[in-house]
């Protein structure tokens, strides 16, 4: 029952795609922290009050984030069953 | 004393117990499993409750309480890292997700040493899995009952002793009898308290800065570097900030009281809302706790104990009964996270080592009095340590939080995905990330640039394959029910 399960093959994806999103989130993350915020801080512009490299990598990545794993848990999640077949837990 | 702090704290303890109370009435009338019951929930948490439990679980002294006050003196820097955690949101329960709960169904798992023992048929696992549990687990409860204590002592003005004491009691009681029940429904008041209440401190805390422009400007006179992404004295190298993605992001995965959570819902519809709603949540707490802090700088300059930066800016912006009702937040928060471990390690004790090995025939007359019994003992073991508080709260706290990921992590994610992984595997791969960890932690700060749980968590995983692979021939597979029926 153990491999055969289909139930699992879902879950294997899910996983990735759990992984997947990880992956999303730090190259965000990083590459706007690091990548605006390593100049002076005099040279830093400012998206409603906050410098810019902190807006788009937290609050930015923040929201990004929140849209994705909404998009993603409605369009590729499945319901299924939790329970073992012959019994209840 | 300020009656008008006090009222609301007051009056939110007390709604926590009566969730208590009818959690414990709810076990009594289930016609269910003591053991599912009081430490499991009967696997029956809603997408919310679930959500919330898991960011209360986590979301604890060290953010709420430790975090603001590191962001004060590091400034956005410190920010960008608490930041590493909106990932736990999601990663945790699409990672473990649904297989983890069939099988933990599938094996009767109650604890996660439960699950490793059935998944490697393995006592020696099983051992080393309570065993660590029990160490790291009481001593991240200790530095989280200290941060309680702390906040009372701030707040009401009373001592210390004191402080501690209506904290342990109100903690104790609500746990003892109403179990893991009572221990989520709290944390689902607890996470939403904080919800809100960071929310309208962050909204005072900028209003009497007078705005976002006047309080960076104020920042920016002081010190350039408190509004760059590395710290007050530019010590917060990339590196070391990317590190904890791993020790409060994606390890997260492998922490008993998150993968407790992980096999406690009711269905995979559950799940899926937990996902959306945990990462809005965390995200949302985690930037408004730490901005909390970095803004509070130019409004109360000078404050040496980061402890205390919280609770008195709410003392400062806001009028004196809502401070109150948003000091009951970083309570809740410490309160949360106190009352998954205390039953945690209790489930260790009694299921995972009187049950198991002492006992197996107990009745079930006698497994509740041992369950009440062992959390109550628990709780004032807990309270006589934190009499004497250590200093640093939030590195005791992550201490146990990387011994326990480099521990798990491992056996726990690559027991569920990979076939071949074994138990001769996951022990060695427990042993290499308790014992690396602890060399790591004592004797070089930070190798290679990264926080100390980076490399642990690397030998450990070098070590399960390596280990799996050699001893491939042996093993035989896995169908063996281990459950107590």
């Amino acid at each position: 029952m153990d491999k055969q399960d289909p139930r699992f093959k879902i879950a294997n994806r899910e996983a990735l795609i759990g992984i997947g999103l990880a992956v999303i989130n730090f190259l965000w993350w990083f590459g706007f922290a690091y990548g605006l915020g390593s100049k002076p801080p005099e040279e830093y512009n400012y998206i409603l009050g906050l410098p810019a490299w902190f807006f788009m990598s937290c609050v930015g990545g923040f929201l990004l984030m929140s849209v994705l794993v909404i998009f993603v848990v409605n369009v590729f999640f499945t319901d299924v069953s939790l329970d073992v077949e012959d019994e209840d837990s | 004393m300020n009656i008008a702090v006090v009222m609301p704290l007051f009056l939110f303890i007390l709604l926590i117990f009566f969730i208590g109370f009818w959690a414990d009435r709810s076990i009594r009338l289930s016609k269910k499993d003591f053991m599912q019951e009081y430490f499991l929930g009967g696997r029956q948490l809603g997408g919310f409750i679930l959500a919330m439990t898991m960011m209360a679980t986590y979301g604890s002294a060290s953010s709420f309480i430790g975090g603001p006050g590191v962001a004060y003196t590091e400034g956005f820097g410190w920010v960008l890292l608490a930041m590493t955690q909106v990932v736990t949101g999601y990663f945790v329960l699409m990672v473990l997700g649904k297989k983890f709960a069939i099988k933990a169904r599938e094996y009767k798992a109650v604890t996660l040493t439960d699950y490793l023992r059935s998944r490697y048929e393995s006592h020696t696992v099983a051992l080393i899995a309570a065993i660590s549990i029990i160490i790291f687990l009481f001593s991240a409860m200790a530095a989280q009952w200290v941060g309680g204590a702390r906040l009372i002592e701030t707040v009401v003005g009373i001592p210390y002793t004191s402080a501690l004491s209506i904290f342990a009691v109100s903690v104790l009681i609500y746990v003892v009898i109403g179990g893991f029940r009572a221990v989520a429904l709290t944390d689902a008041v607890q996470g939403s308290v904080m919800f809100i209440g960071t929310l309208i401190l962050l909204i005072a805390t900028i209003i009497a800065g007078g705005g976002i422009d006047a309080i960076m400007n104020d920042l920016t006179a002081e010190n350039p570097n408190l509004i760059t992404p590395f710290g007050a004295d530019s010590t917060l190298t990339p590196a070391y900030v990317s590190s904890f993605w791993i020790l409060v992001g994606v390890a997260v995965v492998g922490l008993p009281q998150v993968t407790l959570r992980a096999m406690s819902y009711k269905s995979s519809r559950s799940m899926h809302r937990a996902i959306i709603i945990g990462t809005v949540v965390v995200g949302f707490v985690m930037l408004n706790m730490h901005l909390i802090g970095v803004f509070a700088r130019p409004i109360l300059p000078g404050i040496e104990v980061g402890d205390r930066v919280m609770p008195m800016i709410a003392l400062e912006v806001l009028p004196a009964w809502v401070a109150g009702l948003v000091l009951a937040a970083p309570m809740a928060a410490i309160m949360s996270t106190v009352d998954s471990l205390l039953l945690l390690v209790s489930s260790a004790f009694v299921k995972d080592i009187y049950i198991t090995y002492i006992k197996p025939e107990a009745s079930e007359k006698r497994v509740k009095t041992m369950s009440f019994g062992v959390t109550a003992i628990l709780g004032v073991l807990v309270f006589l340590m934190a009499l004497q508080p250590p200093d640093l709260l939030i590195w005791l706290n992550l201490f146990a939080f990387g011994g326990l990921e480099a521990t798990f992590i491992w056996p726990v994610v690559l027991g569920l995905y990979w076939k071949k992984g074994n138990k001769y595997g996951a022990i060695s791969s427990m042993l290499t990330g308790i014992i690396s960890y602890i060399i790591i932690d004592q004797f070089f700060t930070q190798p290679l640039g990264v926080h100390s749980v980076v490399l642990p968590v690397v030998f450990s995983f070098i070590f399960y394959v390596i280990v799996s692979l050699m001893t491939s021939q042996e093993y035989a597979g896995h169908t063996v029910d281990y459950s107590r029926s």
